[in-house]
């Protein structure tokens, strides 16, 4: 370990990087490009009965009845079942972790019994032959309820005179703490101390596709397959198992085609449980698919936070230390099984994360409240983090009469200072900050853009640039959810064969959503072994067929997956060069593999194409030496430990146009620099990136899940809620420095999160430094065309 | 028994004959009863654009239009413009520049995108505005626009 550059081939070969760092199309988008992907709502099984759930029309209600009979009489209803009845098969769970100590949460049920906490809850499931048929008898299940006193705002939550939970005390789920001490003597001598409270919209993932399950119980084998939409299949099939208790090994989940997931998809569902429940209690397959007014009020949704923050530093600049209050709400329950206190608890890690200062003090809560159940979504804390920081660095630029971008290039940790521990405790390998600043500014035109807007200002127009460097976790060790008893795997497996007629099939147990894993381990498991790109097939999404892993989350598949594919094809290689050389009866250190065939390492002369060593391999293995048995399938595994996290560094800057008699911003453009380490494929980096940044614009313009004082949710549709279209989103431009990580060989880090992270602060401080000249400001996210109105005083 | 309409379409140039509900969407109608799963259901109220086919020439909203509203129209489903090659080149630089990634909304974009193409040359701004009646949550649309782009300045 530790040795990460490159080429990619196995010790004392001279071949060069082969696919990576090469822009290679994705070969599995074919198939998404004629519609003839599989989805799991595309899928077709005889006698599959189709499930919809009768929701809670309150946000915190007892369910005094609940008269199921006319909807059983319907036409083409199969069952129509309570909480109850779906407990029998299925067990609740407590989503809480030992490592964050104090965390509480009272047990879930796949269907809510006697009690809903949020509006849109299941309380009773409908089977039926159709969907259409099921949605019918739904509507003519009869409930009686009682309203209960309803919390939806957060600081009520925290005050606790209404407790959600009668075995709580409080409502408050998790709090932490954390002070390197000195903080207020720092602040009471500093010569400059800003403070603001910043308050973030509570949002949701709006994956296209609904979340979608079909599950197929086979009461012969008491074994369950489950076709699911999911990022985690191995953890679903332990969570399958354990809670409808079917051996794991009975329980396979099977990934498809998945619409989009950006973290809705990690989590577990009770409507999702209930559906398998209930296709082994009618040993029959059941689909569940989650409509969009229904994924607006079951699907997680992720931020509302309030956060207080204060910084200090010297007249010359230096930031001194940063104190930081948050507040969080996450809905009734925490989320299983990675719990809701993770969010939370980045936002103390991250605070103040890029720069130098040795002072920092953090204080934490997150309550529970009457809405929908909030957990962790792209970027996880990192955009609250971010543009608290980058919002308060900017408060303290504009107090000192500093250029942002200098104060910023002042305070950033220099790039040699690492290995480097942050006062949050968090420990950085290798970051460039000041590198990526430079390559920012150059890419930007900064001083010319400084220029232009000095001059359109003259003119009454107000345009603002926004600055926002981040750290971001990436590649997460088991600290991230193993260490507190969670049963997640933090490692990654990959097996590659070589076929007979020299293809490749890679199997891996990351998952594909469409941010391009299957592509780029094509790539790597190709330079890797020696074979054109054509010659590989890559599997993924199948717990019986792939080795045992932990998906697609934490910006991990790349950096932790792609580096068993590497070590893997490293493997493979060697032992085909093992074969070859028992064939051509020459030592193997005279061969090497390019091109689809062995070769002489020093003439690159053609000595035996794969499909021939195949061959021999697989069908006359008599003609090798009677010692020697062939090995062409190979596997190896991959966890990160020397580091908690491998984190990345990037920094955004946007440029917008603020109209001050409408309140609307204009983007007019986005710049991203990110150090990710080693970039497998630029084209799809740059695309995760904008991908990235355009769901943060939504966070800091347009979205926000809207609940009215009685916890009911105002705009749960596609119509009122708003998400960022083509029309008004900018050009972004990317540009990548490269720090690979020493931990693998592969050297990548993650970068699925970064746009996500770090847009929304960018966009904020570019629409206060265009208020600027107006006296006006705004802390609080989405910034819609009203909150600006109210800034400029021109609206109440 | 729902009250049922005998309906009769050609889609993708295959005249079908079905008894239909009333209250059945064009999409469900395509999805369920003809096995065309390419065109996707995301939001059945006529946002988000993933259900988007072309009936006697003009792109509607599947989610929008009932079955039998489409008694004796011409359906043409991405399935079949994949076939008839028609949306070859758009594919093509769609591939290329990554314009989609989970590829939900990738065949109702197509749609968009090639009743665009039929209209001449546009300027990036009237692309960007063409295609949003059109959702995608992975790309940023950016590289969308780029695909489309070249194909519009038959560079495709």
């Amino acid at each position: 370990m530790g040795k990460a550059e490159l080429p990619l081939h196995a010790p004392g070969t001279e071949v060069d990087r082969g696919y990576i760092g090469q822009s290679v199309p994705r070969p599995n988008a074919q198939r998404l490009l004629q519609g003839r992907g599989a989805f799991t709502d595309d899928l077709r099984f005889p006698r599959l009965a189709h499930v919809v759930f009768f929701r809670s029309p309150y946000a915190h209600a007892l369910i005094k009845s609940l008269d199921l009979s006319a909807a059983r009489r319907a036409p083409g209803v199969i069952a129509v079942l309570d909480g109850r009845a779906v407990a029998e098969y299925c067990t609740p769970w407590v989503a809480v972790l030992a490592h964050l100590k104090g965390i509480k949460s009272p047990p879930q049920h796949a269907i809510a019994i006697e009690r809903a906490c949020w509006q849109g809850e299941a309380v009773a499931a409908v089977v039926a032959e159709s969907r259409s048929q099921a949605e019918d008898a739904a509507q003519l299940i009869e409930a009686e309820w009682k309203e209960l006193p309803v919390v939806v705002d957060m600081d009520e939550a925290l005050a606790g005179k209404n407790v959600i939970h009668p075995d709580f005390a409080d409502n408050i789920c998790f709090k932490r703490e954390h002070d390197t001490g000195g903080v207020d003597d720092v602040f009471a001598r500093a010569d400059v101390v800003v403070e603001d409270t910043f308050h973030f919209g509570r949002h949701t993932g709006v994956c296209l596709e609904g979340r979608a399950i079909l599950a197929d119980y086979n009461a012969a084998e008491h074994s369950l397959t489950v076709y699911h939409a999911t990022q985690a299949p191995h953890m679903m099939q332990d969570i399958f198992s354990r809670h409808l208790n079917i051996p794991e090994a009975n329980v396979r989940v099977i990934t498809k085609d998945v619409g989009g997931s950006f973290g809705i998809k990690v989590h577990v569902y009770p409507d999702e449980m209930a559906t398998a429940a209930i296709s082994v209690m009618l040993r029959r397959p059941v689909k569940f698919v989650a409509d969009r007014l229904e994924s607006f009020l079951s699907d997680i949704h992720a931020r509302e936070h309030k956060a207080r923050v204060r910084l200090a530093c010297s007249k010359d600049g230096d930031i001194l230390a940063f104190d930081l209050d948050d507040l969080t709400a996450i809905g009734p329950y925490s989320v299983y099984p990675r719990t809701s206190g993770i969010e939370g608890n980045q936002v103390v890690n991250l605070t103040g994360g890029p720069y130098k200062h040795q002072n920092y003090r953090a204080k934490m809560h997150v309550v529970f409240t009457n809405k929908n159940v909030c957990c962790q979504y792209r970027a996880v804390g990192h955009p609250i983090a971010v543009a608290l920081t980058e919002g308060i660095v900017d408060l303290a630029a504009q107090k000192l009469g500093m250029d942002p971008a200098e104060f910023r290039r002042r305070n950033l940790i220099g790039d040699d200072a690492y290995p480097y521990t942050f006062p949050s405790g968090i420990k950085f390998e290798k970051l460039s900050h000041h590198k990526t600043l430079d390559v920012l500014l150059r890419t930007m035109n900064y001083a010319a853009l400084r220029a232009e807007q000095s001059e359109l200002r003259k003119k009454g127009i107000y345009r603002g640039i926004g600055l926002a460097a981040m750290i971001e976790v990436t590649n997460p060790s088991p600290a991230f959810y193993g260490v507190g008893g969670a049963r997640i795997s933090a490692q990654d497996g990959a097996t590659l064969r070589l076929e007979p007629t020299g293809m490749l099939t890679v199997l891996s147990s990351v998952t594909e959503q469409g941010q391009g894993t299957e592509g780029i381990f094509a790539q790597i498991a190709a330079s890797a072994v020696g074979v054109t790109m054509d010659k590989v097939r890559v599997i993924t999404g199948d717990t019986s067929v792939t080795p045992y892993g932990g998906g697609t989350w934490a910006s991990r598949g790349a950096g932790i997956g792609g580096e068993a594919v590497l070590l893997a094809g490293r493997a493979l290689r060697s032992n085909m060069l093992d074969i070859a050389a028992a064939i051509l009866k020459v030592d193997k250190t005279e061969l090497d593999i390019a091109g689809n065939a062995v070769v002489h390492k020093l003439t690159t002369e053609k000595k035996l194409e794969l499909a021939e060593l195949g061959r021999v391999a697989y069908f006359r293995p008599d003609t090798l030496p009677l010692d020697f048995q062939a090995e062409l399938t190979v596997t190896r595994h991959y966890t990160p430990r020397q580091y908690g996290f491998t984190f990345t560094n990037g920094i955004q800057a946007s440029y917008v146009e603020v109209d001050p008699d409408t309140g609307f911003v204009k983007l007019l453009k986005h710049w991203c620099v990110e150090d990710s380490g080693t970039v497998i494929n630029p084209m799809l980096v740059d695309e995760q990136l904008r991908g990235g940044v355009v769901q943060g614009i939504g966070a800091a313009l347009y979205e926000e899940c809207l609940y009215s004082p009685d916890g009911q949710l105002l705009n749960g549709n596609m119509a009122d809620y708003l998400v960022p279209m083509a029309g008004e989103m900018p050009d972004i431009i990317c540009a990548h420095v490269e720090t690979p990580t020493m931990q693998s060989q592969l050297g990548a880090k993650g970068v699925g999160e970064a746009g996500t992270a770090g847009a929304p602060g960018a966009i904020m401080n570019a629409i206060n430094d265009a208020l600027a000249p107006l006296n006006a400001r705004v802390t609080a996210m989405p910034f819609t065309p009203e909150r600006i109105l109210q800034a400029l005083k021109k609206v109440d | 028994m729902e009250h049922a309409v005998e309906t009769t379409l050609t889609v993708n140039g295959t005249r079908v004959t079905r008894s239909v509900a009333p209250r059945v969407h064009l999409v469900d109608f395509l999805r369920e009863e003809l096995g065309l799963t390419g065109s996707h259901i995301g939001c059945e109220h006529g946002v988000c654009g993933a259900c988007t086919v072309r009936v006697n020439g003009e792109i509607v909203r599947g989610c929008l239009m009932l079955a039998v509203q489409a008694d004796g129209c011409t359906v043409e489903t991405i399935e079949g413009l994949s076939d008839s090659k028609e949306l070859a080149p758009l594919q093509k630089a769609f591939h290329e520049h990554n314009a989609l990634q989970c590829g939900f909304c990738t065949p109702g974009m197509l749609m968009a995108a090639q009743d665009l193409l039929r209209g001449g040359k546009k300027t990036r701004d009237e692309i960007r505005a063409h295609i949003s009646g059109n959702y995608c949550r992975c790309t940023g649309y950016q590289a969308i626009v780029d695909a489309i782009e070249k194909v519009m300045h038959g560079q495709g």
